[in-house]
């Protein structure tokens, strides 16, 4: 079995493209999978650290996260919706009513 | 043989691990939102694989079920409806994609600091305890004939109900909580995602839904009426 750091890089690395994915694409919809694979990292770390102090608790926190990630989708879908029938595109860059 | 069978949950990690970073980076490299969908696919059931390896049977089925299954159907979904033809010149990254290349490698070196080998040891913890429930069953007393006694007997390798057993007894409260969060989210959804009919469509839309606005309309007249 490997060791824990070997998942914890793992799972660091996933996030790392995760969060650059976040930062740089315009599509919103390629966002949204974006900050699914950060949670998915943050999960594999909660598994590993499950597994590694043999106590059940990272498993039930990781179960609330799909959960939440589940919500998440669906909210963050129906608003890309409504912004593209609003816009006709799903640009990040093109919604910017709000800023100051 | 027996090496080579030591060292297969390594071997097995590094091909998995492999993959999933690979198209988790495809996820973001890849210009049509479909491509990247597809890769997130790939990349979840590799993660639900590593969640398999580590005594986490429960965890990697619901991956697989939600994940997989269910947010993945509704990211096509989403794709196919709004159907956005994007022109082969345009540009795909935002305008501070030299600043997020840059939190990236920043944010990769702190992982890389804090995650030294040697940093976390390896402990020998009692691992017995992610798939083992222990049973209350009643049996005929031995001491007193006629009368019962409980006994205690323990079963292992059942993650499932290792699992269900903590959500229902020590998380039952975040548990409700969970399930009222995903009520909530729905009607959210529902609510924000679904169309007025505007008096442009209303010459373009079909006769049923022509006729439900009508209804609709009727409906509220009528309970004015009735105030």
């Amino acid at each position: 079995m490997p060791a824990i750091d070997a998942w914890l890089m793992l799972s660091g690395t996933i996030f790392t493209v995760g969060l650059v994915g976040v930062i740089i694409r315009r599509n919103m919809i390629t966002v949204l999978m974006c900050i699914e694979l950060m949670l998915n990292a943050v999960n594999i770390n909660l598994v590993a650290f499950s597994h590694r102090l043999g106590s059940l608790e990272g498993q039930v926190f990781t179960i609330f996260i799909i959960t939440v990630a589940a919500g998440e989708a669906a909210v963050g879908l129906a608003i890309i919706i409504q912004l593209y029938r609003l816009r006709s595109s799903i640009n990040v860059d093109e919604a910017r009513e709000l800023n100051g | 043989m027996e090496q080579l069978t030591a060292s297969m949950p390594l071997i097995v990690f590094v091909m998995i691990g492999t993959v999933a970073v690979a198209s988790s980076i495809l996820v973001v490299a890849m210009r049509n939102p479909v491509h990247s969908a597809l890769f997130l696919l790939l990349t979840f059931l590799c993660v639900a694989v590593l969640f398999v390896m580590q005594k986490a049977e429960f965890v990697g089925a619901v991956q697989v079920l939600v994940y997989a299954g269910g947010i993945m159907v509704l990211f096509l979904f989403v794709v196919m409806l709004i159907n956005v033809r994007h022109l082969p010149d345009e540009r795909v990254l935002s305008n501070f994609w030299k600043g997020g290349f840059l939190v990236g490698i920043a944010v990769f070196a702190l992982f890389v600091t804090l995650v030294r080998p040697g940093v976390y040891h390896d402990e020998n913890a009692n691992k017995s305890k992610l798939s083992t429930v222990r049973d209350r069953v009643v049996i005929n007393s031995t001491k007193h004939p006629g009368s019962v006694g409980h006994k205690r007997v323990t079963r292992h390798n059942v993650n499932s109900e290792a699992v269900a057993d903590a959500l229902y007894t020590d998380y039952l409260v975040p548990f409700e909580v969970a399930s009222l969060f995903l009520l909530v989210a729905m009607i959210g959804a529902i609510v924000i995602g679904k169309r007025e009919l505007s008096a442009i469509e209303e010459e373009t839309a079909p006769d049923y839904m022509l006729a439900r606005v009508e209804t609709e309309r009727e409906v509220k007249e009528a309970m004015n009426a009735g105030n």
